[in-house]
């Protein structure tokens, strides 16, 4: 009978790891990016003709969330932000990730370069009047360069920077009101305490 | 007329290939590197994919990035440590040789090497066992038993 204990034992701790590999995502990625200062990048604004950078936001708790019109988790997301937004705890800013480029509808070979940026503008800005608008900012990453920069692979993503402008935290997929109210929330009154 | 749709299908694909193979004729050498870096990393949009085999929209911006840095004159394991930097370790499909990866690297051979000493300290065992040829009182007796035993006819 003893024999038989040690490949049970052994076959028990195989079955205890799988187990525990299968309730993790292999789509989570975890970025290296976390505990880094943001990269700089300088972007033009949806709202003005003016350009947005992170330093802007040097001294601020704020969250920068990457989305796009043609998302479609976004919109499952996009609710939960906007009633975070109206609570005015901190800066939201958007970063509308590729709206042209990004739609497989659309072959931007066939689009100049200032019709794609006409474009982007009347798509996020329909956008963001159908669904509510919880950004104070939104930059557009036409290209999708700045999302390299920020690790970037599927949309929607995001990230909370602290005052000093270090990544602290970055969600990958929809936000979700667990994710938000146990792990975001709390990680947001702890930073803003810091000076 | 079936010569003349076989002549404009014949015309169509010879421009098609000629569209495609362009960037390759425009500089061989990077794109000969580009494909060798990119085989080396992984799609993070599906995951079982390289860089050089997928078709994701983000593997093409990435293949445009890495074809930039190399107009820029970056060296291989610099291009290599921009992607880290960017998505992680995960994005190579050799993992870099790191104390957090010496068990990855190395375990395998640790089990290997565990197992041929349990299978020496086993078969050295059995051996002296075997050599010693001593039978137990008991099995003496059970040996005895069944010789004494009158034979069964069937």
């Amino acid at each position: 009978m003893k024999r038989f204990l040690i490949p049970l034992g052994l076959f028990l701790l195989l079955v205890i790891f799988l187990a525990i590999g299968l309730t993790r995502d292999p789509h989570e990625v975890p970025s290296p990016l976390v505990g880094k200062p943001t990269p700089e990048f300088k972007l033009m604004q949806l709202e003005t003709g003016k350009t947005f950078a992170p330093a802007d936001l040097r001294g601020k708790v704020w969250i920068l969330n990457v989305w796009s019109s043609w998302c479609v988790s976004c919109r499952q997301e996009h609710p939960l932000l906007v009633a975070f937004s109206r609570k005015g705890r901190l800066p939201i800013v958007g970063l509308n990730y590729k709206e042209v480029r990004g739609d497989g509808e659309l072959d931007v070979k066939n689009i100049s370069p200032e019709n794609e940026e006409k474009l982007v503008r009347q798509r996020a800005n329909m956008w963001l009047a159908q669904h509510g608008n919880p950004y104070s900012v939104v930059a557009l990453d036409m290209d999708g360069r700045v999302g390299i920069d920020y690790g970037v692979y599927g949309v929607p993503e995001s990230y909370v920077i602290d005052k000093a402008g270090v990544i602290r935290y970055k969600q990958i997929g929809p936000f979700t009101p667990e994710v938000l109210e146990k792990k975001v929330l709390p990680l947001i009154e702890q930073l803003e305490k810091q000076s | 007329m079936r010569v003349f749709i076989y002549l404009i299908f014949s015309l169509w694909l010879g421009a098609a290939a000629a569209g495609e193979a362009t960037p390759m004729a425009q500089d061989p050498q990077t794109e000969t590197r580009m494909l060798a870096i990119s085989e080396e990393l992984r799609c993070l949009v599906c995951q079982n994919e390289s860089l050089a085999a997928s078709h994701a929209e983000l593997a093409e911006d990435l293949r445009k990035e890495v074809r930039s840095l190399i107009k820029q004159g970056k060296t291989d394991p610099e291009i290599m440590d921009f992607l880290v930097a960017r998505y992680g370790d995960f994005v190579r499909y050799r993992p870099a040789m790191k104390p957090t990866t010496w068990l990855l690297w190395f375990g395998p051979f640790l089990l290997l090497g565990g197992a041929v000493i349990g299978l020496v300290v086993y078969l050295r065992r059995r051996a002296t066992a075997v050599a010693s040829g001593e039978i137990s009182a008991g099995d003496k007796a059970r040996v005895q038993a069944l010789l004494d035993e009158p034979e069964q006819k069937a």
